[in-house]
């Protein structure tokens, strides 16, 4: 199992899901519509560290971050 | 020396203490960024969230690439709300000659405001609103929209 979390404005609890591939993650999020929403906004980290390779595994125990755009300052 | 405050930042006493700090450490120039809350389209205020742990991972990459040219980067931000005319963020870097440090501050808020996991809201009537149409994508947002890696 993996435990997805939403950050900033987003708004929505975090969810645990038994995927193992960002194929699988994205599936299951997309059924969502409030989630799918968000999706080509959003950078993505596990355990806090920014990914750009969808073909990173995801591990049991893995904390998956979404990240909507940001504005500091 | 990253700070997370909550609520305004107080500008002078973080600048003093900085400068008290780091004043012996024979750099030659200490240049600064002030973010204020201006007072537009009716908002009383602005309020951050921060994800704290990558917001240190990303500062902590920005003072190892600083120290490559001599340098040093400080910065403070608020988190929560933040009313007009009030300090949200200071942002600094600290080196020999001024010419890195000048070149530098520009490049340290400008990946600061297309990077740093904070999010801005404005604050009407007590109301937060997140301020995406001036927010920015994250690099290598929508990896989760798109389809499968071998489609």
């Amino acid at each position: 199992m993996i435990t997805v979390e939403f950050l900033g404005p987003i708004g929505i609890a975090p969810m645990a899901m038994a995927v193992a591939t960002f194929d699988e993650l994205s599936e299951q999020l997309m059924k969502s519509e409030e989630i799918a929403f968000w999706l080509p906004v959003c950078a993505v980290a596990i355990n806090d560290t920014l990914i750009h390779d969808r073909s990173t595994p995801l591990c049991d125990g893995d904390r998956v971050s979404l990240l909507p755009p940001v504005c500091g300052g | 020396m990253l700070r997370i405050v909550e609520g305004p930042l107080h500008s002078e006493s973080i600048y003093t203490y900085w400068y008290a700090r780091y004043s012996s450490h024979n750099y030659g120039a200490y240049i600064t960024f002030t973010g204020i809350v201006r007072a537009e389209k009716g908002v009383d205020a602005l309020s951050f969230d921060i994800h704290e742990p990558m917001l240190r991972a990303w500062f902590d990459a920005w003072q190892s690439r600083a120290a490559t040219e001599g340098a040093i980067v400080l910065m403070a931000h608020s988190n929560g709300d933040v009313p007009i005319h009030e300090c949200s963020y200071i942002a600094a870097v600290l080196s020999q000659n001024r010419k890195v440090a000048l070149k530098m501050i520009d490049e340290f808020v400008e990946d600061f405001k297309a990077n740093a996991p904070i999010w801005k809201y404005d604050v009407k009537e007590n109301k937060r609103i997140y301020a995406m149409d001036r927010s920015t994508p994250i690099e290598g947002a929508g990896i989760l929209s798109t389809g499968r890696a071998n489609e």
